[in-house]
């Protein structure tokens, strides 16, 4: 049975907190754009532009970022992953990026998603919010906002479900199974 | 995901692969429309282009497809090699391999080379031009080109134009549009449309004008001027009279009906300038969505397990 780690308020709080984190922390919203990261971070980064719109009553530019052309494991991986748009409508350059991910991991798929970034165009600063960390980094890469930190075991799985994937909003802990 | 390491044909794709190659595509022409075009994807591969027939653009857009990819890419170049001395194909294709090729691009006049190679080698066999056998790539642009232009395939009316018996791009477009669901028509003279072709779900018109009446899209062939002379069709100038799209044979066609050609245009035997020119004709962007796909197609062999 997979163990439940966030439901749908605890995500929604977590958001809300890192919304203002971020507001906080670039003291407002001049010259920010936030990326999601194909798929999870897409729905998330739009969810904290709608509540730093509540908060600040400013729009701000949300893009989607896809990591696999950069990705350093196409070697070793089963499946080539599969290709997904990225539109970030922003001019990078100069911006204040905040990079969005559900989960943050190996750090892996941040490096990937930098190196996409900086291909873009040259931003003022990249910062890193993410729903939850689970420890295991094998990359210097820390996470700016933080939803939760959850420490895990590396037989375990994280998976953040949304209502944008047809989910009810929850964040789940599972056990690999043992030919994974 | 590709069951097999080779692009041989659209012959041996599913619907299923060809629309996760085209898929695949829309994701690199968002590439190629950036300041830097490159993605580092395929570091420290090596693609080999292997053309035994001349090619100025198909080889060209391998070449840059790869470089595209950060793949390192090597032209063999047929008269200075080793062929001239009598080599055999597959030792020069396993020397190639030899050299730590990945893929191996090859273009060669005799139906069947690539399927033979791909049997032989480890490497990726994408096949560039077999004979009158198929030019995969070549349809798979023309499909991306089509979906992006209309933004569908399926039910579609496509007419090819022209020299379908020795040509191998009507071949794979006539594989890849009729599994994508579109209706195909078949234009030209009896001599250039084999009997064979008929019951395979297309329909064949000997009447240019009646077969463009209602077209959403007009696919040109070139003629092959090195089979003039051979008693197909018997000049240039009837060609044209009775063949070529000239403006008032393209307005039997829908009214954003586009047009299509491979390349090289003929001008003025199976196309005039201002239809080649015109609005409505997509020529050139199926150049660039070229490198898109065949990108694409490189990025997707290069993940099937050996």
């Amino acid at each position: 049975m997979p163990k439940e780690l966030m439901n749908k308020q605890d995500i929604d709080r977590a958001l809300m907190r890192m919304a203002h984190e971020i507001i906080e922390k670039n003291r407002g919203t001049e010259e920010l754009c936030l990326v999601g990261i194909q798929r999870g971070g897409v729905h998330l980064a739009k969810r904290l532009a709608s509540n730093i719109k509540e908060i600040e009553k400013k729009e701000i530019p949300v893009g989607s970022l896809d990591i696999a052309f950069y990705r350093d494991d196409l070697n070793i991986r089963k499946e080539q992953p599969v290709v997904r748009k990225t539109e970030v409508f922003c001019e990078v350059t100069d911006l204040k990026i905040v990079l969005v991910d559900d989960v943050l991991f190996t750090g892996r798929s941040i490096r990937a998603a930098m190196d996409a970034l900086i291909d873009l165009g040259r931003p003022a600063s990249i910062q890193l919010a993410v729903l939850v960390d689970r420890g295991h980094r094998e990359l210097p890469i820390k996470a700016d906002y933080v939803g939760k930190n959850i420490p895990t075991a590396l037989s375990e799985t994280v998976e953040v479900q949304l209502e944008e994937e047809g989910f009810e909003d929850r964040v789940i802990l599972k056990k690999l199974s043992s030919e994974e | 995901m590709l069951k097999k390491k080779d692009l041989l044909g659209i012959k041996e794709l599913s619907l299923e692969e060809i629309n996760l190659i085209l898929d695949t595509a829309a994701g690199f022409k968002d590439v190629l429309g950036r300041d830097i075009k490159k993605v580092p994807t395929l570091r420290g591969k090596t693609a080999i282009n292997l053309f035994f027939e001349p090619s100025t653009r198909t080889r060209t857009s391998f070449e840059l497809a790869a470089k595209r990819l950060s793949t390192d890419v090597i032209n063999f170049s047929v008269p200075m090699s080793s062929v001239v001395k009598g080599e055999s194909l597959i030792d020069t294709a396993l020397t190639v391999q030899a050299l730590g090729a990945d893929f191996i691009i090859i273009r060669h006049p005799s139906s069947g080379v690539p399927h033979l190679l791909a049997k032989k080698l480890r490497a990726s066999v994408i096949n560039a031009g077999d004979g009158t056998n198929e030019h995969p790539t070549q349809a798979l642009l023309d499909a991306f080109t089509i979906r992006e232009k209309k933004g569908r395939i399926e039910g579609l009316e496509i007419a090819i134009v022209g020299d379908i018996t020795h040509s191998r791009v009507a071949k794979s477009n006539i594989y890849s549009l009729t599994k994508l669901g579109s209706k195909v028509r078949l234009i030209g003279p009896p001599t250039l449309i084999p009997k064979e072709i008929e019951g395979t779900g297309v329909t064949v018109f000997h009447n240019m004008e009646e077969g463009l009446k209602g077209v959403d899209v007009v696919m040109m062939l070139r003629i092959q001027m090195e089979r003039q002379g051979k008693g197909f069709f018997p000049s240039t100038e009837e060609y044209f009279k009775n063949w070529g799209l000239t403006p008032e044979r393209f307005s039997l066609a829908k009214e954003d009906a586009i047009v299509m050609h491979p390349g090289p245009m003929n001008r003025g035997i199976e196309i005039t300038s201002e239809i080649a020119d015109g609005p409505r004709s997509v020529i050139l962007e199926q150049v660039t969505n070229g490198l898109a796909v065949r990108m694409a197609v490189m990025y997707l062999l290069a993940g099937v397990r050996r």
